[in-house]
């Protein structure tokens, strides 16, 4: 039987302190409570032992200020707890803008990462210290979990849709990773490793192994070879029939039901694989749909170039603005 | 406490000897008031089971309004709006068989309860109608039965989510047929035991019951179909 | 009438000879002997037995999946079963223990026998239905065990779609349908106690001399009616999307899976509480019962179940804080959830206050009575640390909401229906059970159950996740402890289906009221004969009144006592 007996886990990111300042904190309240209620009771059990068999107790009346008071003061707490909680979820929750974006995508029962320079890793992840990552997720099958307890952190991962979850390791080393969402037969070992290296030895570990094309790279060829641009970039002889993609991405965007939207990844994604559903308003429904023809991974891709696009890099400006 | 409401009402029986009182309960009063506050906490339920159904369906026609919208466009609205008025007739004739009892009228209350029945099975039938065409447009979603419309609408990307508006309108209006396939039956009973003479003004709570579950399964359809036969009517 | 009001005096146990003369005295269990009188009847007190017969079987399967998963948790390898096999077991286990243990149990079992009794009223306002709950229990009982026999189901007992619908290859639509048509019984049983509880009440029983049994069986009947059809919808289009290839909730079909989570919740969150409040009834019942006066604020107590029943609508969205909904949503259920945890803190220290000044004694229900408001209060309070968001963004999916659970559900629900069983027993069935084992199967129960799920809110802290059947091997040893724990705590449990059965041969005769206790139900003999009441009651005055001479002349000889 192996012998450890770990009780705490390591602290590897830039938040787990955090999380776990709230979680010593809020367990030593909840422990005094427990004991505050216990001792009570053995003492009174004690106290007020039953003496005679014929012996009642001494009816109380109800005090009206006392329950106030034990209903005012655990209300306090919780709400502290709550106000404190609040605050450092949004930390979790909420990626710094200079957070470098990954791509993670689950399956059964499996992780694939993908670095923004195009490396590609099953069940493992090699990150640099010190750097704020986003990785943004999704799920090929059903729902899984991107967890990594050393982190603290966990999301969703989704079929049909992006999550994100961001963190900065602080120590280099390798940490768990979990699929913490139940997944089917093999859902206790879609495990991995989150290693962590020195900024000098990850970029050894870039140039080591077999570099692929960048993410954004990929996404531009594909969005050739498929053609998205016959529709989407205006040539000479021929007028832009779908909107325009530069600068798309984070901006508002009028669909056809004369509602407004912004063109996030899900927006973009859910226009690859269901084009009618958020027509922009002024154009005609006669984008395909690319259900089927793109993976998950080569969704993600594509997704990257077009955001990519919100620079002043890559294509022609589309002919005509949409008709109002 | 007797129950003389109208006039004719027959001899009297002792509230405490009423062939109809169940030993648990004091008087028929409270027998009464019990399984009336039994049926609307069932009708309760049932708002909830109907209501979670609602639910699913404002979020998807949120989300998708134009196919939902296009979707609806098959329904045929003449259809649904001879069932809507066949229901409203089939509560008053049920209110009305309540009625009869109250007055002592007993073969009176057999007919108001067998129109009630027929109308009910004209609902029926009017929906079997309904279905039928369903099939044969291929507008029935689902594995193995082929969603083929032939509007250009629901086609393509868009089909999926006017299966999700057709995958709504079977689940809920089959739901809802059940109901009344279920009233029928129990109308059937009610109208077997009226005629063998069990309610009069003394003792109706049966059918006050019954008539409750009625006129919900009534106002379901109410909804149901403004919200799925309807959808941008205004803009055809 | 007498000058303590109460005109139901103690003269039915003497217009007969009593048990000390052997005579047997008509009680509702020799009112008829046969199969037919019993699967038949519509007396709410036979119909608690056949329910404490059908969910003790079920205990005893829901345990044994448990003893089974446990064992494999034994060594980090998963050695012992497949993982497709591991993944049905800890499933068949939550369907079986949710949906037929915890949620009928003391409802169905104690609520059935007592509600009648404790308002003053010969039976519920439904045998009928009462008796066809229990028919529609083992129908729904049969769909399950129909699909534990075929190898059970591997979803979870939440069901997450798209797994449910599309990747699951086990017998998924059987095991919905056998929740779904327990459902009803449960919808039967609640609404049965609503009108009970308002038309039925004897005269002068006003709502504010209700036990708080009543209003907790009250409370969890208003859950019970307004949830339960929320959660049939949603298994049934479950079962149309896996049957139909419907796309609901499936995303490559056009749907959300995480409306399905929503809709799920939505019920199975005030489920908890359908589970916790009759339990919560039956400790406040103790605590009068082995304190000898009222509980502590009444009135707020008896509110605060009903707000707990509200407030448990309203924060369903705390088991989807990482499922994707936005963070602004998750704030509003973090609150939310803050809220609810008030009533249960307000009902434990109303409990503790009543022992102050009583005279407290330590007889077998008291033990589990108390050993619940410890671990209710360990297990509430750890609910409320996983109701802050930035600890449930480490602990969601955790062992740590493992232990969580079933500190409120095995440490809270369970002690509590231990607990009712222990003290009712003798009303039940006449007779008592030995103090000695009755004591033991006690301590055995809290010792095994703190070291079964302590080490699990270690094991969560430190990231294992919960439905894993192969860890890391540094989580060992805690999962050893947890194990051990688990057989002791089993034992704990097979004591009493022991000693009980034994009683009702060889268990001396109690008398009619072997505790001293003070409530209608004490009132009349025990066992109660059919129709519960000679002549029915007039109320005069509120619960646990216990320092009136009446009481003092009725309290039992000490040798009908238990020790």
């Amino acid at each position: 039987m192996n012998p450890q007996l770990p009780l705490f886990p390591e602290s590897a990111s830039t938040l787990s302190p955090e999380v776990d300042a709230l979680f010593i904190a809020w367990s030593a309240v909840s422990v005094f409570f427990t004991l505050l209620i216990a001792c009570l009771i053995l003492y009174f059990m004690v106290r007020y032992r039953r003496r005679s068999v014929d012996e009642v107790g001494l009816e109380e009346k109800s005090a009206l200020w006392l329950e106030i008071a034990w209903s005012a003061i655990p209300l306090v707490i919780a709400l502290a707890m709550f106000v404190w909680g609040t605050r450092v979820f949004f930390k979790l929750y909420r990626p710094p803008a200079d957070a470098v974006e990954y791509y993670s995508v689950g399956k059964q029962w499996m992780w694939k990462f993908q670095h923004p320079d195009g490396h590609r890793e099953i069940n493992a992840l090699h990150i640099p210290v010190g750097q704020p990552i986003k990785l943004k997720l999704t799920s090929e099958d059903v729902i899984h979990s991107f967890y990594v307890p050393a982190f603290r952190v966990k999301q969703d991962a989704l079929p049909g849709r992006y999550t994100q979850v961001w963190f900065q390791a602080t120590k280099p080393g390798t940490y768990h990773l979990f699929c913490a969402e139940y997944c089917g037969g093999e859902h206790s070992r879609m495990i991995g490793s989150i290693i962590v290296l020195e900024p000098r030895q990850y970029e050894e570990w870039l140039a080591g192994g077999p570099a692929g094309k960048s993410v954004v790279a990929s996404g531009a060829e594909l969005f050739n070879q498929l053609a998205c641009q016959t529709c989407h970039v205006a040539a000479p002889n021929r007028p832009a029939r779908g909107p325009a993609l530069k600068g798309l991405f984070g901006s508002q965007v009028k669909i056809a039901s004369g509602e407004m939207v912004i063109a996030d990844d899900n927006y973009v994604r859910e226009s690859i694989l269901n084009p009618g559903t958020k027509l922009v308003a002024g154009y005609d429904p006669i984008m395909p749909t690319y259900q089927g023809q793109v993976s998950e991974e080569q969704l993600l891709q594509l997704i990257s170039y077009i955001k990519s696009l919100a620079g002043d890099g890559g294509t022609q400006a589309p002919a005509e603005a949409p008709k109002p | 406490m007797i129950d003389t409401h109208g006039s004719g009402a027959p001899a009297a029986h002792d509230d405490h000897h009423h062939p109809r009182l169940q030993h648990h309960f004091d008087s028929l009063e409270q027998q009464k008031e019990s399984s009336t506050l039994g049926m609307w906490l069932f009708l309760v339920t049932e708002i909830m089971f109907f209501g979670g159904l609602f639910t699913v369906y404002v979020i998807y026609r949120y989300a998708y309004p134009k196919v939902f919208a296009a979707s609806s466009h098959h329904l045929d609205v003449l259809w649904g709006g001879i069932n809507t008025a066949v229901l409203i007739c089939s509560s008053l004739t049920m209110a009305l068989s309540i009625y009869a009892a109250q007055i002592n009228k007993r073969k009176l209350i057999v007919v108001f309860l067998i129109a009630t029945i027929l109308l009910g099975a004209t609902f029926l039938g009017i929906k079997t109608v309904e279905y039928m065409d369903k099939i044969k447009h291929h507008l029935v979603p689902g594995f193995g039965l082929h969603f083929a419309p032939d509007d250009p609408h629901l086609q393509g990307a868009n089909g999926q989510h006017a299966q999700l508006f057709f995958s709504l309108y079977f689940i809920m209006t089959g739901l809802h047929a059940l109901h009344m396939i279920i009233g029928i039956g129990v109308l059937s009973v009610l109208a077997v035991l009226a005629w063998k003479g069990r309610y009069d003004s003394s003792y109706y709570n049966p059918l006050e019951c019954t008539g409750l579950y009625w006129h919900f399964v009534d106002i379901v359809w109410i909804f149901l179909f403004p919200l799925l036969y309807l959808l941008g009517a205004h803009a055809r | 009438m007498n000058d303590t009001g109460m005109t139901t005096t103690p003269a039915d146990t003497t217009v007969l000879p009593g048990p000390e003369t052997g005579y047997e005295r008509p009680n509702y269990l020799n009112a008829a002997y046969g199969l037919r009188s019993w699967l038949l009847t519509r007396d709410h007190k036979r119909i608690a037995i056949l329910y404490l017969i059908s969910v003790t079987v079920f205990f005893a399967i829901g345990g044994l999946f448990a003893l089974l998963i446990r064992l494999e948790l034994l060594t980090p390898e998963g050695d012992m079963v497949q993982p497709d096999t591991y993944n049905r077991l800890f499933t068949m286990h939550g369907i079986v223990m949710v949906f037929f243990f915890l949620i009928p149990a003391i409802p169905a079992v104690l609520g059935n026998f007592l509600v009648p009794l404790m308002i003053g009223a010969k039976d519920l306002a439904f045998p009928k239905l009462n008796l066809a709950s229990w028919y529609v229990y083992n129908v729904a009982g049969l769909f399950t065990l129909w699909s534990i026999a075929h190898g059970g189901v591997d979803t979870g007992w939440t069901f997450y779609t798209p797994f449910s619908t599309h990747y699951s290859n086990t017998y998924v639509i059987s095991a919905a349908l056998g929740i779904f048509i327990s459902g009803f019984s449960s919808i039967f049983t609640g609404l049965n106690f609503i009108v009970t509880i308002h038309r039925m009440r004897a005269p002068g029983m006003t709502w504010f001399r209700l036990p708080l049994f009543i209003w907790s069986h009250y409370a969890t009947s208003l859950i019970i009616v307004l949830g339960t059809p929320v959660v049939a919808v949603t298994i049934l289009m479950v079962a149309a999307e896996r049957v139909l290839h419907l796309g609901i909730f499936d995303p490559a079909l056009g749907g959300d899976p995480v409306l399905f989570q929503h809709l799920f919740w939505f019920y199975s969150h005030p489920a908890v509480y359908i589970m916790i409040l009759p339990a919560m009834g039956v400790v406040s019942e103790l605590v009068a019962a082995f304190s000898r006066k009222p509980v502590f604020g009444y009135k707020v107590v008896a509110f605060a179940s009903i707000g707990i029943a509200v407030l448990g609508f309203l924060v369903w969205g705390h088991h989807m804080f990482v499922a994707g909904e936005s963070v602004y949503i998750a704030t509003v259920f973090s609150v939310l959830s803050m809220l609810v945890a008030i009533p249960s803190a307000v009902k434990v220290f109303n409990w503790t206050a009543t022992l102050y000044e009583g005279s407290v004694s330590y007889q077998t229900p008291m033990l589990y009575a108390l050993g619940f408001i410890g671990l209710f209060t360990l297990g509430g309070l750890t609910g409320v640390m996983v109701a802050t968001l930035g600890i449930d963004a480490h602990v969601h999916d955790t062992y740590f909401i493992v232990a969580h659970f079933h500190y409120i559900m095995v440490g809270g629900t369970i002690m509590g229906y231990m607990g009712g069983l222990h003290y009712w027993w003798p009303k039940i069935t006449g007779k008592l059970y030995p103090a000695f084992l009755s004591r033991l199967a006690a301590l055995l129960i809290f010792v095994g159950f703190n070291l079964t799920f302590f080490p699990q809110f270690i094991l969560g802290y430190l990231g294992m996740p919960r439905r894993y059947w192969s860890y890391p091997p540094e989580f060992q040893v805690l999962n050893v402890l947890s194990t051990a724990g688990a057989s002791i705590l089993g034992v704990g449990y097979i004591l009493p289906l022991f000693y009980f059965i034994w009683s009702m041969r060889y268990g001396k005769k109690s008398g009619d009221n072997p505790w001293g206790a003070v409530g209608l139900e004490w009132d009349t003999p025990s066992p109660p004969p059919t129709e519960n009441f000679h002549t029915i009651p007039v109320v005069t005055h509120g619960p646990y009144e216990y320092n009136t001479k009446e009481v003092h002349d009725r309290t039992s000889p000490p040798e009908a006592r238990v020790g």
